[in-house]
C-alpha cells in the first residue's frame, strides 16, 4: 500500500516534470520562430529602401557604376535566397559589404553628402542595420538556448523523442562585420 | 529572457503575497481594536480598500503616472534618433510591440518605464537625458528601462506601491483612532478579558511594524530589480560601458527633477529625489548606489550577459548570493561583450540644438527657413504677423505650418 503510493508519487512527479520540460522545448523553438520572423521584417526593409538609394545617388556617382550594380545584384541575389538560414547569412553578409563600401565611396561626393533626401536614406538604411545586428543577436541566443536543451540531459531524450531539430545560427562571417556601414561627415 | 521573467514573477508573486497577507492581517487586527468582534468588518474594508486602488492601479496606473510625471507622447518625426534607440531595444530585448515614447520637459537627465505588461508599455525620457547622453549611453538608458517592462518591473512595482500606500494609510487611521477615539468604548467592554488584551496588544505591535515592513519589503523588490534592469541592459546592448557612462553623467548632473514626488521616485533609472532626500541609511534608499552600479557593470569584463553581471556583482558588492535568479542563470548563454555598433559622431550642442527644436515644435512654435540660411523659430503668439529675419532684413509672413 505505501510502496503502491510510493510509485505513484515518483509517477507523478516524473510527468509532472517531463511535461514542464515539453513546454519548455516548445517554447524555445517558437522562440526561434519568431525571432527569426523579426530578422526577416528588417532584412526586407533594408531590400526595399536600396532602390530608393540608388535612385537618389544615381545622379551624382556616375562614375560608380562598378559600385551600384554590385549593391543591386546582391540585393538581387539577397531577395532570390530563399530556405536555409545559413545561405541566406552569406547572400545579406554580401550585401551589408557591398552597401558600406557604396557609403564609403559617397564619401567623396560633397554634394551627394548636402542632399536631405540621402542622409534621411542614410540614416534609415543605418538603423536597419543596427535593428538587423540586433535582431540576429536576439535570434542567436534563442537558438543557443533550444540547441542546449535538445542536446542536455534529461531534456535531450523528450527532444529525441518528439524529433526536435537543432536550429542553424545566423553567423556573422569576419569580427568586422559585426559593425554597421560607419559613414562620418 | 522568459526564464527571467518567470523567476522575476514567481519571486514578485510571493512578496505580493506576504504584502497582502500583512494587510489583511493589520485590517483585521484594526477592526478587533476598534469594536470587539469587528475584526472580519476590518478585514473587509482592508481588502475592498486595497481591490479599488489596484484595479485603479492596473487599469489607469501608467497614465496617472505619466501625467504626474509631466509627460507628453511624441512621434517618430519628432525625434529620430530616439525612436530608432527604442526600436532597437525592442527588437533586442524580444518585446512583442514597440512602446510609446514621452518626453518631459526638464534638464534632469532621467527616465522611466511604465505601463501594466509588454503590449501597453511607455518609455519616458526628460530633455536633459537627450542633451547629455550620446547614442550608445541612450542606448544603455533605454536598454534598462526596456528591461524593466520585460521583466514586468512595472507592473510589479505599481502593485506592490500601491499595497504599501493602503498598510501605511490603514495604520495611520488605526492609531488615530486609538489614540483619539478609540479608548472610551475598550474600557466599557468588560467581557472580553484576556483574550481582548492579547489582541490589543497584537494590534498595536502590527501597526507600528507592518508600515516598517512593507516598506522594507518594497524597497527590497525595488532595489533587486534596479540591478536585474542593469543586468538586462547590457544583455540587450552587449555593451555595459554604455550604460555605466550613462549613470556616471546622469550622477553628476546638478539639476532636480521638479516633477518627481516620493511615491514616483522609485521608477525612474536614477532616484531623482537626489543625495539630500536618502541621507538615511543605504537601507531606506529605492535605489543601490550609482557607484555600485557602476563598478558592477565595467567588471563585467569580456562577457555581457547574466551570468558575467551575476559574477560582477559577488565580486564588487561581496554578497555571496548574486542578483539573477537561478532558473534563469541556467539558461543563461556566454554572452560576449561587443564594441557599439556605429559610434556616434554628434556633439553635445548638435544634440542640444536637436532636442530644443523638438520641444519647441511640440510647443506649437513656427519654423521658417530665410533665403539667408537663418531658421526663425517663432512662437505662435507671431502667427498671421510679419516678421523680419534678424540677418538678412527680409520679411516673412508667419503662417501655420502645412503638417
Amino acid at each position: 500500500m505505501i510502496f503502491g503510493l510510493f510509485v505513484l508519487i515518483v509517477i507523478v512527479v516524473v510527468a509532472l516534470g517531463a511535461m514542464g520540460m515539453y513546454n519548455t522545448l516548445v517554447r524555445s523553438r517558437n522562440e526561434v520562430k519568431n525571432s527569426w520572423g523579426q530578422i526577416d521584417v528588417q532584412l526586407k526593409r533594408r531590400h526595399d529602401l536600396i532602390p530608393n538609394l540608388v535612385e537618389t545617388v544615381k545622379g551624382y556617382m556616375a562614375h560608380e557604376r562598378n559600385t551600384l550594380e554590385a549593391v543591386t545584384k546582391a540585393r538581387q541575389q539577397a531577395i532570390q535566397v530563399t530556405g536555409d538560414v545559413a545561405e541566406r547569412a552569406k547572400a545579406e553578409n554580401a550585401l551589408s559589404q557591398t552597401l558600406r563600401s557604396l557609403f564609403a565611396v559617397a564619401e567623396a561626393y560633397p554634394d551627394l553628402k548636402a542632399n536631405q533626401n540621402f542622409l534621411a536614406l542614410q540614416e534609415e538604411l543605418t538603423s536597419t542595420e543596427n535593428k538587423i545586428s540586433f535582431a540576429r543577436q536576439y535570434y542567436n541566443d534563442a537558438v543557443l538556448r533550444l540547441n542546449n536543451r535538445i542536446q542536455m540531459f534529461p531534456s535531450n531524450v523528450l527532444a529525441n523523442m518528439f524529433n526536435f531539430q537543432m536550429e542553424k545560427f545566423f553567423e556573422v562571417e569576419a569580427a568586422e562585420e559585426r559593425q554597421a556601414p560607419q559613414v562620418k561627415f | 529572457m522568459w526564464e527571467l521573467v518567470r523567476a522575476n514573477q514567481r519571486r514578485a508573486a510571493i512578496l505580493v503575497v506576504v504584502m497582502a497577507a500583512l494587510l489583511f492581517v493589520l485590517g483585521y487586527a484594526l477592526g478587533e481594536t476598534l469594536a470587539p468582534g469587528g475584526g472580519l468588518g476590518g478585514l473587509l474594508i482592508a481588502f475592498l480598500v486595497w481591490i479599488g486602488l489596484t484595479l485603479v492601479s492596473y487599469f489607469q496606473g501608467d497614465a496617472i503616472f505619466l501625467s504626474l510625471a509631466g509627460a507628453r507622447r511624441i512621434e517618430k518625426k519628432d525625434h529620430p534618433v530616439l525612436f530608432d534607440v527604442v526600436e532597437e531595444m525592442t527588437i533586442a530585448g524580444g518585446l512583442p510591440r514597440v512602446p510609446d515614447v514621452y518626453i518631459i520637459d526638464q534638464a534632469a537627465p532621467n527616465a522611466f518605464a511604465t505601463g501594466r505588461d509588454a503590449q501597453h508599455a511607455a518609455v519616458a525620457v526628460t530633455a536633459g537625458l537627450l542633451e547629455t547622453l550620446d547614442r550608445d549611453e541612450l542606448q544603455g538608458v533605454i536598454a534598462h528601462e526596456l528591461g524593466h517592462v520585460a521583466n514586468r518591473d512595472v507592473l510589479y512595482m505599481l502593485m506592490v506601491g500601491v499595497m504599501m500606500g493602503t498598510i501605511v494609510l490603514l495604520a495611520d487611521v488605526g492609531a488615530r483612532v486609538f489614540f483619539y477615539g478609540g479608548g472610551r468604548r475598550r474600557t466599557s467592554s468588560r467581557s472580553g478579558g484576556q483574550a481582548q488584551v492579547v489582541i490589543l496588544v497584537v494590534a498595536i505591535v502590527l501597526m507600528i511594524l507592518a508600515p516598517i515592513v512593507a516598506q522594507l519589503i518594497y524597497l527590497a523588490i525595488s532595489r533587486r530589480r534596479e540591478y536585474l534592469a542593469d543586468a538586462s541592459s547590457a544583455l540587450y546592448t552587449r555593451y555595459p560601458e554604455g550604460l555605466a557612462r550613462a549613470l556616471e553623467k546622469i550622477s553628476h548632473s546638478t539639476a532636480k527633477l521638479t516633477t518627481a514626488t516620493r511615491a514616483t521616485a522609485p521608477m525612474y533609472i536614477v532616484n531623482p529625489l537626489g543625495v539630500s532626500a536618502r541621507g538615511l541609511a543605504d537601507l531606506t534608499s529605492t535605489h543601490p548606489p550609482i557607484s555600485e552600479r557602476i563598478r558592477i557593470l565595467r567588471s563585467m569584463g569580456a562577457g555581457a550577459g547574466l551570468r558575467s553581471y551575476d559574477e560582477a556583482f559577488r565580486k564588487v558588492t561581496g554578497r555571496p548570493v548574486g542578483v539573477v535568479p537561478f532558473g534563469a542563470m541556467a539558461a543563461a548563454e556566454h554572452a560576449p561583450a561587443a564594441a557599439p555598433a556605429a559610434p556616434d559622431a554628434t556633439t553635445r550642442l548638435e544634440r542640444v540644438r536637436q532636442t530644443t527644436d523638438m520641444l519647441w515644435k511640440l510647443n506649437q512654435f513656427v519654423f521658417i527657413p530665410c533665403a539667408c540660411g537663418t531658421t526663425l523659430k517663432v512662437p505662435p503668439v507671431y502667427l498671421g504677423r510679419e516678421i523680419a529675419c534678424p540677418h538678412c532684413g527680409s520679411v516673412h509672413k508667419v503662417q501655420q505650418p502645412a503638417a
